[in-house]
Parts: C-alpha cells; structure tokens; sequence
C-alpha cells in the first residue's frame, strides 16, 4: 500500500489508499522498526536453542558431517582434486559460508508463512521476517567459523594478512542469502510449492557451487557461466583468503558475482515489496 | 481539522471468493487458470467471484474521541480495523491517520510459548511497535499488572490460560499510542480480566486517546463509548450517540438467529414418539432474537410433536452459563394443576412457552438445554446446547457503575438504608 508519512505537528501522519503498479521502497518505516529487526532475530535464536540437547553444537555438526562425507566419497574413493589443500579443510572452508547461505534461504523462504498469525493481526514491515531469519543465522556461522580456524591450526595452514577479507565474502554471501530469501518468501505466499521447491533447489545450488570440487575443474569456456552464481565468489573467496588458493582471489570473477548479488537482492526487494500489500489476505 | 485523528472516505475492501478465495495457488492452479481464460487479467473480476467486506465506509473520528463500532458477526468491522491498522490494503478509497495506532486485534500477538514470560513481554511489546527503552520503563508496571510476577522467569507454555492473558493484555495495555484500535479483546477471559480490560480502556480513554473499539458486548461499549457506528454488510449504517445505535441495533433484530431448529434425520431414533421441531427466544413482540435486554422479560418456546400419547412426559429447559453452571431447570409441568391436566398429552402438535422474568438474569452470554423425559421412566431428548443467546444490561440495576457484576442473576432487589 501506499502510504506517505508526514510528520505534522510531531504527530506522523499516514495515508492510505490502493497502491498502484510497483510500492514505494519505504525505508522510513524500516528504520523505524528497527529495533524489531533485533527482536525477531533474538527470538529465532532462542527459541532454536531452547529445548535442544546439543544446543549450539548443531550449528557446527552439520557442516562438519558433510566435510566428513565428502571427504570419504569425493576426497578419498573419487579422488577430486583439491588445489593442493587437504580435501577436508578444502571442503570446509567452502561448507560454512555454504551452510549460511542454504539455511538462510530455507528459513527466509518459510518465514512469512510461518509466521502468519502475526501478519494478520499487527502492522510491521513485512520484510524484517525474512531479514532476521537470514541474520540468526550469522550466529550459526560464526559459531562454524570459530570452529573453522580450529582446523587451519590443526592443518597447520598459517592465517595471512588475507584472512581480513573474510567480512568481504561474508557479505556477498548475505546479500545473495537475502536476495533470494525475499524472493522465495514472497513468492511462497502465492505458491505453496516454493516450499516443496526450495530443498531440490538447495541441493542442485550446492552441486552447481564448487564445493566439493574446486573452480579450477571448471573449463575456460564455462568459468564466466560459473562466476554468474554470486556463491562460488563466496566459496572461493572463503578458500583464497584462509588457504591460499589463486582462484577465488579478487577479479572480474568477484565483480560478476557481486553485481549478480546486488542484482538479486534489489528485484527480490522490489517484487517482495509489490506483493506485500497481498499478504495478509493470503498467507 | 487540526485535531482530527482518523478520516475515512469511501474506504472498500474486496475478497475474492472460491478458488481465489485468499487462499494461496499452486503452480498447477496459476497454470489452469491461464488455460481457462489466458486473456484475462486479475482485476477483472465477475460480480459472482467477489464479496465486498466494505463498501463506501466513510467517517472522521477527531482526538481524544472513544468511538463504538458494531455489528453482525461478518458485517466487516473486524476488517475496517485491518484496513485502519495496515494490516490489509483497501481495495478502494482513502484513510488518514494521524499519530501512531496501537492495535489489539488479539491478546498475545507474536508470544512463543518456548519463551519466558519475561521475554514474551519485550518481544511482544516490540511487535507491538513499542521501543527497547519504553518497555524496560514499563517493565515493572506490566509484571504488576499481569500479577504473574513469580512466573515472570518460566516458559509461557507452562501458564495458564489466565495468566497468558493476563500478560499478553499486560503488555498491550500499555502501549502509548495517540489512537488505541481495539477488537473484542474483551471476548475472552473471566469476569476479573473482564474487569481490569474495562477499566484500563477507561483509563486510556479518560487520558485523551482517541480509542476505536468493536464489541459485541453492548454494555461494554455503553460504558466506554460517546457514538458508536453500526455497521451491517459492509456498510455504515449509522453513526450516532451510543444509547441510540445500541438500540436501533437491538431493536431492528440486526442480531443473529434466536433459532435452533431440528430435522427429522439429525434426530436419534430413541426420541419417538417425541420429536423436537424447534427452541427459541423470542422478546416482548413476539420476534425471535438472539440478544434480549435484562430489563424486558422474554419467552423460550419449545415446538414439538407427538406420534403418540406420552403419559406423565414434561418438556424443560435449563440455562446454563457459558462456564458450564447450571442456573435453573425448569419443566412446563412443574406447576402441580398444570402436572396434574397435563398428565396424559395426547398425540399432536404442541408449543411449550415460558417467561423468564425482567431484571432476573445478568449481562453475559447464556445456553438454553432442552430436556424432555418421563420421570423414572424414559428419557425422550435431551440437549445441553441447544441454543445460546445473549443478555444485554442496559437500564439494569447498578448500571452507573462502569463494572461487570459477577453471577448469573441481577435481580433488582429492594434494599433500605437506615441511619441509626
């Protein structure tokens, strides 16, 4: 909907009426609930934690049994290359950013739905739903991370001056994470098969990003294709600043992934922003 | 126009009905209904496929005014507060707002059971549009006011359904917004909650808020309320002093069925010979209602059939309050003379009448059970829900007081006063 606030008087005044064509983006409104922003994302952690034996442990166990696996079937029996790292420091280093992105999108994706009773009932900008469930789980990665640096010492792999550039990666990572979080959320208000669609799509993301193997198995003719997925500047990113490899260091590659990020995340805000109006009435 | 606070022009909302009834698609659905019709756009939209909830609703409400609002259940005004809160965006027309809006469209928005009560209170006040700051200066007066101080520490999953209330009206009543939307809140609850909710509103309302408030508790609204809105099918129908559109609203019937009335098929086979056809409440003029005033009298009436003589059958109802307390039970043969002409009823069709007298029940919301059986002998029918219906007290006793009585009854008793 459109509304204009004015402040007249000390007193905000609101507008409103059917908004025609694309919403406005309503920053004002954003800054305003700011503080819901932390509330929301200090309410999925807890509540995620609460109850749970292992607590904070599952935010490491996840990315650390799948660096177990893949380091048995691609490491060992298939042989993938690794660019000259051990393979399960070298899957590692990609599976926690990796992880960040996947549940960030799965929860965001479920966020508006699953919190319905809310958007019927109470104003607030519709997007800090998706907004904080991409933020939690930066909690999660940083737990993963600590861990992360854990195994550069066990691997004996010293940290360079590189390693500074990690908040870089992550942000490219919650840009994307964000991008495609409000699209999959908005679009599973009107379709309820977006949540059937999201694990297939996390999965075939995960295949497509060089996780497993590295960027450099990826011939010449398909590397700008490759550089298109804003994950793989994340994943080699991750691996350049912390191992040392050459193919995630700064580039064009960085520059095409960034652009795609920032790409996604403004049509997903413009096009979450369009439906908002639709929510209450049909989540 | 410097001290209006809300201004409604031509405000409508349109749902869609069927398949596109609000309710979410899947691929499969957008793709069918292409194949149907690909030309045709989502605004064009057949008469048949649509219900406006709201229709040319316009009215002004200045600062500091405690409006009314009310209506039929689905006459709209749950969605006028929606459209009023942001909750939902008008299908037409224009609203202005001045000052922020608290709204409590429901006590416990956005509380999670796995949290404590303590938690609950600032994340609730957060979506409630309350600052970090504000709510740690309030913290204090909430817990008190929620009296769960010794919980306040405890997962909420672990209260009781008071004490949720308790705290989730806590923490909505002291919100600070220049306009206060409030939704039947007043529904839920005992009559103690009942009591702080009321009072508090009243407070809010004495402070120079301007309060909207929808209510199908007329006394409620009585109290709190200047003008009230009448609202039926979407449509204002009325604004005006609050004495005047309660009446007009319970006088015209534009309350629900008074009715319950049952088929051959829905009843057992053991009911035979006797056959309820109907029970209903009907008010002095002979109409049926579901909202009777205390201070008229009003009939219940039996309707039903007999495929045979009964011998020594009585026909009766009892009143029960929602909480489940028996009030009365009383049968058309209670009366000896009337036991004693009617001991024998023979085969036909009959009408069992009685008249609950004026100032005899309180205000609230009340069951009717039909029974209908031989002493020690058989039981022909028997339903403890056969029809509800509410009791309106305005003009009852005591009534320049703002307060829920507690009990079932408010007769007007004689009461003396002597100085000695």
């Amino acid at each position: 909907m459109e509304t204009k606030s004015i402040v007249k008087n000390e007193m905000p005044v609101t507008i409103l009426r059917p908004a025609t064509g694309w919403g406005a983006l309503n920053f004002r409104d954003l800054w305003l609930y700011r503080e819901l922003i932390y509330f929301l994302t200090w309410r999925d952690l807890k509540v995620r934690y609460k109850q749970t034996l292992l607590g904070a442990s599952w935010a490491i166990l996840k990315p650390f049994l799948t660096m177990v696996v893949f380091s048995i079937f691609f490491g060992d029996l298939a042989n993938v290359p690794s660019d000259g790292m051990p393979y399960p420091i070298f899957s590692f280093a990609a599976l926690v950013p990796w992880e960040l992105f996947s549940n960030a999108i799965s929860v965001a994706g479920r966020s508006l739905v699953q919190n319905r009773h809310m958007i019927t009932k109470i104003y607030f900008p519709r997007v800090i739903l998706p907004l904080s469930a991409v933020l939690a789980g930066v909690v999660d990665f940083l737990i993963a991370f600590v861990i992360l640096i854990g195994m550069l010492f066990y691997y004996r792999i010293p940290l360079t001056i590189y390693a500074l550039t990690i908040p870089l990666f992550l942000l490219l990572a919650l840009i994307t994470s964000i991008g495609i979080g409000l699209w999959l959320s908005a679009l599973n208000v009107q379709y309820r098969d977006i949540g059937y669609v999201t694990p297939f799509l996390t999965q075939f993301w995960l295949f497509i990003t060089p996780i497993a193997y590295g960027a450099s198995m990826v011939p010449e003719k398909w590397q700008f294709l490759y550089s298109l997925n804003p994950m793989t500047g994340v994943v080699e990113g991750f691996r350049w600043a912390l191992l040392g490899t050459s193919q995630g260091a700064p580039g064009t590659q960085l520059a095409i992934s960034f652009g795609v990020a920032i790409l996604l995340l403004l049509t997903g805000f413009l096009y979450f922003r369009r439906m908002e109006r639709t929510f209450a009435d049909m989540v | 126009m410097s001290d209006l606070a809300i201004r409604a022009e031509n405000i409508g909302k349109r749902y869609l009905l069927g398949q596109n009834a609000g309710a979410y698609q899947t691929f499969r659905d957008t793709f069918q209904n292409w194949l149907r019709d690909p030309l045709k756009k989502t605004a064009e939209v057949g008469e048949d496929e649509a219900v406006w909830a709201l229709k040319d609703v316009s009215f002004e409400v200045r600062q500091g005014e405690v409006l009314g609002i009310i209506g039929r259940n689905g006459a709209g005004k749950s969605t006028l507060l929606k459209v009023l809160s942001r909750v939902t965006e008008p299908t037409e027309g224009y609203a202005e707002i001045h000052g922020r809006v608290g709204s409590l469209l429901e006590v416990g928005t956005g509380f999670h059971p796995e949290l404590t009560g303590r938690e609950n209170i600032y994340l609730n006040g957060a979506i409630l549009g309350m600052k970090r700051s504000e709510i740690d200066a309030k913290f204090d007066e909430i817990v008190d006011f929620s009296e769960v101080e010794r919980f306040i520490d405890t997962p909420v999953k672990r209260y009781s359904s008071g004490m949720y209330l308790r705290l989730a009206f806590a923490v909505a009543a002291h919100l600070e917004p220049e306009i206060l939307v409030v939704d039947e809140v007043l529904a839920v609850g005992d009559a103690e909650f009942q009591r702080k909710c009321l009072g508090k509103m009243n407070d809010v309302a004495q402070e120079g808020r301007t309060v909207l408030f929808v209510s199908h508790n007329m006394s409620a609204i009585q109290r709190l309320t200047e003008e009230t809105l009448v609202i039926d099918k979407g449509r204002l129908l009325m604004r005006a002093p609050t004495a005047q559109a309660v009446d007009h609203y319970l006088s015209q019937g534009l309350s629900q069925q008074g009715e319950r009335a049952w088929e051959e098929e829905e009843l057992p086979k053991t009911t035979a010979p006797f056959f309820p056809r109907a029970i209903r409440v009907c008010n002095g003029n002979h109409e049926v209602v579901d909202s009777v005033r205390s201070t008229d009298p009003f009939t219940i009436e039996v309707e039903y059939d007999l495929e045979q003589d009964i011998t020594g059958l009585r026909v009766g109802i009892y009143l029960i309050s929602t909480r489940g307390e028996y009030i009365l039970t009383s049968f058309d043969t209670d009366a000896p003379d009337r036991f004693d002409t009617f001991s024998v009823r023979p085969a036909g069709h009959y009408v069992s009448r009685c008249v609950i007298p004026a100032d005899y029940l309180n205000e609230g919301r009340f069951l009717i059970g039909l029974n209908a059986s031989s002493f020690r002998v058989k039981r022909y029918f028997h339903d403890e829900q056969a029809l509800t219906f509410n009791v309106d007290a305005v003009g009852a006793p005591g009534m320049h007081w703002p307060e829920p009585r507690l009990g079932p009854v408010r007769p007007r008793l004689d009461w003396e006063i002597e100085r000695e």
